[in-house]
């Protein structure tokens, strides 16, 4: 008989049961819809082993990497400890080492922590201050020798948490950070399909994170950024991406401007319009997107009309918490 | 789960598993975004978990292994029949299965008895 694991709690898996069945019989609270393997309500992570394949039918290739399961199809094969998503604590200590102004809203932050964690470039982690009040960023960049994160954080208005940052938040202060999350990253693998990146204002901190990533694995496929902003000095990087197109001869960067005060460097319109107007078919590519919700949603369905199959799209939709 | 298993040739590997359900359900759901008669049931709805009810679907309309209940379907379709789900657009939605499978080069008599399975679930998914 197998055990399940779930935070301080250890259980016994019946034979025949699945994970769901067992934690529901002992009366956890497992989010759960159809149990048939569709929904996806149920969705898990195995913390200790891979577990069974069967278990990740259906799941997009960068959860089952990071050994997401849906616990209603997942009949142990051996003891397992698990977790629901997005529950992890933040627990890590940081300190912030630096800090610059990318444009106007926008501020970079580096932080180093102490206890080693595994993440992606372009997965996201909970940021908390002291006082508790946590928000969402995604990682800019690849594991450091350093162990440091790179965030762009962008000013909301009336944002709380933003607003300290750029405000108050100094050299030194400290931050508790999450584990990362998130499923929009590179996977090594098909090294020469053409990739597509789509990012509007922040949203080009993951994505710089993605690039470098496909990069230092070696990927040869030709790799086009598109970055967007509505107006000129919301880009930031212009400098360092050109610098990057021109030492990869794979890698196409197009800034891109959709109001008026646009010029003749960058590309005039929409990030998402200009990206998907680039080719002819999108069969065979994969795509990430990254920002704006409505840009993410409306282009991921543009993509997959365009020929991208549903599992070669990655997206990561910066929603807004609203309030506190 | 496992009676395909026992059957040596199921429609399910004759039309060829796995592989041709993914082939399948990213032709299949593009038809269906594409159809002004039908796309407005899909607007709201999470295009990865869209696909993966896709292939729960056509898993069982190639008589493959599936977990299909009557009941579920009925539940699941509860809120697009108060939408107006009726049969024209479950005709709508047959005729992309077809011209779908028909893209793959599925022959005909295939065709025919995956169309004939789905058929069978026009009670349960429009609530009759």
């Amino acid at each position: 008989m197998q055990s399940i694991t779930i935070g301080e709690s250890t259980f016994s898996c019946q034979p025949d049961e699945t994970v769901l069945e067992t934690l529901l019989r002992e009366n956890v609270q497992v989010p759960n819809g159809c149990r048939q393997g569709l929904c996806q309500a149920c969705m898990m992570r195995s913390l200790d082993n891979p577990p069974p394949v069967s278990a990740q039918t259906g799941l997009k290739d960068t959860l089952q990497k990071q050994n997401y399961f849906l616990a209603c199809i997942c009949h142990p094969e051996q003891d397992m400890t698990v977790a629901l998503p997005n529950q992890q604590d933040a627990t890590i200590e940081a300190v912030i080492v630096q800090k610059q102004r990318l444009t106007p809203d926008i501020m970079r932050l580096v932080v180093e922590y102490q206890t080693p964690f595994n993440f992606f470039a372009g997965q996201f982690v909970n940021l908390k201050r002291l006082d508790g009040l946590t928000r969402s960023y995604s990682i800019a960049n690849i594991p450091h020798p350093k162990n440091s994160l790179e965030f762009h954080i962008r000013r909301l208005p009336n944002g709380q948490f933003s607003s300290w940052v750029h405000d108050e938040l100094a050299l030194g202060d400290r931050v508790i950070l999450s584990e990362a999350q998130g499923a929009c990253h590179y996977l090594p693998g098909r090294a020469e399909q053409p990739l597509m990146l789509v990012g509007t204002g922040s949203g080009l901190a993951p994505l710089y994170g993605i690039l470098a990533d496909a990069l230092a694995q070696g990927h040869t496929g030709p790799i086009h950024l598109f970055h967007g902003s509505r107006d000129l000095n919301g880009l930031y990087f212009i400098d360092e991406m050109r610098e990057l197109a021109e030492k990869f001869a794979n890698v196409h960067y197009t800034p891109c401007v959709s109001g008026a005060n646009g010029d003749s460097t960058h590309a005039r319109g929409r990030a998402h319009d200009i990206a998907l107007s680039s080719t002819e078919s999108l069969s065979g590519w994969r795509v990430f997107l990254c920002g704006h919700p409505d840009m993410v949603n409306q282009t991921k369905r543009m993509a997959f009309m365009k020929g991208a199959s549903m599992s070669d799209i990655y997206a990561d939709a910066f929603h807004v918490i609203q309030g506190k | 789960m496992s009676e395909s298993q026992e059957k040596s040739q199921t429609l399910y590997e004759r039309i060829g598993g796995e592989a041709a359900v993914n082939a399948a359900v990213d032709i299949f759901y593009r038809k269906v975004l594409a159809d002004y008669r039908i796309n407005r049931f899909f607007d709201n709805a999470d295009m990865e978990k869209q696909v993966a009810k896709q292939k729960a679907f056509f898993t069982m309309a190639f008589g493959g292994p599936n977990n299909y209940t009557g009941t579920d379907m009925r539940t699941a379709h509860a809120h697009l029949v108060k939408m107006g789900l009726n049969d024209s657009h479950f005709d709508a939605v047959m005729e992309h299965l077809g011209a779908t499978l028909t893209e793959l080069n599925v022959p005909a008599d295939l065709i025919a008895e995956a169309a004939a399975i789905a058929e069978s679930t026009r009670k349960d998914i429009l609530g009759k």
